[in-house]
């Protein structure tokens, strides 16, 4: 386990200022405790500095995951975001798409969002914009990318995609083994 | 009896001295000339060239050598002699035939940086006498060299100029100028020595980027013989990050205030960088501005026809809430960036 270098640490908050913008600064300096990144394996988890400390009595090798694992490196120093950070997107997320019910199904399932399943999205969201979906209950359901802008939502058929799906929380069924 | 052997013995004397004699002169017509300094001789004499043919030509070349080098000792024989640890030595004048060269002519040496300015532009090579006047010893000296005129380093009483440090050392300051200067002029020598050669002396170029200065700095801060270790760092000199094949990271539990900071101050940079107004949002919004607008003049314009005018202002303040109040809070938020 390791802190994350500076261009780790860049690719990293990139990644998630996509879906929270500037709401990460609320997630480096916390009110209520030190809260920091470490690397162990090539994964980014989320810990507390108690946490920490308690967590350098296991060895690397018997240490499996500590606190929340926002993500991974890939191979070549890209991030990818897992579900496990939607706990702490969920709650900063600057823009919302609402699910209806029948469609909240295939999005647990890894599909996309159609037209005909978009209750309602945040005004002004912009294409390819990070996006935390929700079902209409409010329940945050996953995250994915903005196929396009709000505008442009109005104008489509039924059948067009208006989310690509990025993770969603019946992941942690689906690919139990490999989430930490 | 014995007196014909005293005569036979005699005669036998002669003969013997005759024949060494024989041996020794050599009868030449055109006398030899000498370079005894080179150990030479030059035979002017005409070869005898039936005699040449006739002859074996071994025999007759052999023979001629033998004369000329029989005149050829006899010549260094005559020449004064002293003694050298037990072997006659004798002294060889000084040698009066010229030779030709062994090596090529020297080139000439090419012009320094300033020669070929001076001649760029025209200034002419100024006679400068060696001796100087100097008042303060009250004797001419040289103009540069041991004891020269005007040595500042050798001044006894230095005043503290009024903008220097008074805790300065102005001898030291003075010595440094000096073997700084002296330094300057070596380097410039060298380079008028490299550029003529045209050998890759190894100057450092001239302009290299931060990286590129930084990584020399390094390299020269190692090339000592203990690798660097005991070489005192420069007053604003950073610590290395990565310094060989070995990746060196922050510690697992170090000061997290400082990670904090960092990160902050990354956040900081990565916000600067972004645009602040995305083009295509502001299209969208003016379309959106657009369409509200629109929307309400045409309510107006139908509701204007019936009622009055507070009708109209009501129908058209509800019209204007309307369109907005969907994304009213969110959008405000939003046009700041």
């Amino acid at each position: 386990m390791r802190p994350l270098t500076d261009e780790e640490t860049k690719a990293l908050f990139e990644k998630v200022s996509k879906y929270i913008g500037e709401n990460i600064k609320l997630l480096v300096d916390r009110p209520d405790g030190v809260y920091c990144f470490r690397l162990h394996k090539d994964r980014v988890y989320y810990l507390s500095e108690k946490l920490l400390k308690l967590s350098t009595n296991i060895s690397r090798d018997k240490l499996i995951s500590v606190g929340t694992c926002f993500g991974k490196f890939t191979k070549t120093m890209k991030f990818r975001l897992h579900v496990t950070a939607l706990d702490y997107l969920a709650p900063y997320a600057k823009y919302k798409v609402w699910v209806k019910p029948g469609a909240e199904q295939s999005f647990l399932y890894g599909n996309h969002v159609l037209k005909s399943g978009l209750g309602r999205i945040t005004e002004n969201t912009s294409q390819y914009q990070g996006v935390v979906v929700y079902s209409m209950a409010d329940v945050p359901l996953g995250f994915g990318v903005a196929a396009k802008s709000t505008q442009d939502c109005r104008k489509l058929d039924p059948m067009a995609i208006v989310v690509f799906h990025q993770a969603d929380i019946g992941e942690y069924l689906r690919s139990e083994d490999t989430l930490t | 009896m014995a007196a014909c052997s005293i005569e036979d013995v005699l005669a036998k004397v002669e003969k013997d001295e005759a024949e060494i004699l024989k041996n020794i002169t050599v009868h030449k017509e055109l006398e030899l000339e000498f370079d005894i300094g080179n150990l030479a001789a030059f035979d002017k004499n005409p070869a005898d060239v039936g005699l040449f043919r006739k002859h074996k030509k071994e025999e007759f070349l052999r023979s001629l050598a033998r004369d000329n080098t029989q005149l050829l000792i006899n010549e260094m024989w005559k020449l004064p002699t002293e003694r050298v640890q037990e072997a006659v030595v004798a002294k060889l004048p000084e040698p009066h035939t010229r030779l030709p060269r062994e090596k090529p002519l020297p080139k000439p040496r090419p012009p320094t940086k300033w020669e070929e300015f001076a001649k760029l532009k025209g200034i002419p090579k100024k006679k400068k006498t060696n001796l100087v006047w100097d008042d303060v010893h009250k004797e001419w000296r040289r103009r540069w060299g041991y004891k020269r005129a005007k040595d500042d380093t050798k001044d006894w009483l230095i005043e503290v100029p009024e903008s220097a440090d008074p805790n300065e050392d102005q001898f030291a300051r003075r010595l440094k100028a000096k073997n700084e200067r002296v330094a300057k002029n070596e380097l410039n020598r060298l380079k008028n020595i490299a550029r003529g050669q045209k050998v890759s002396v190894q100057v450092p170029p001239k302009d290299q980027s931060k990286a590129e200065l930084g990584k020399a700095m390094q390299l020269a801060r190692i090339s000592t013989a203990s690798v660097g270790k005991f070489q005192d760092k420069l007053p604003k000199e950073k610590p290395t990050r990565t310094v060989g094949k070995k990746r060196s990271f922050q510690p697992l539990i170090g000061d997290f205030n400082m990670e904090k900071q960092r990160q902050l101050d990354l956040l900081k940079v990565m916000e600067n960088k972004k645009p602040r107004m995305n083009v295509t949002r502001a299209v969208n919004r003016q379309m959106r501005e657009e369409d509200a607008e629109a929307a309400r003049h045409k309510k107006e314009g139908r509701r204007g026809g019936k009622g009055g005018k507070k009708k109209g202002r009501g129908g058209g303040g509800k019209g204007r809430g309307g369109p907005k109040s969907r994304g009213g809070p969110k959008s405000k938020k939003h046009h700041g960036k």
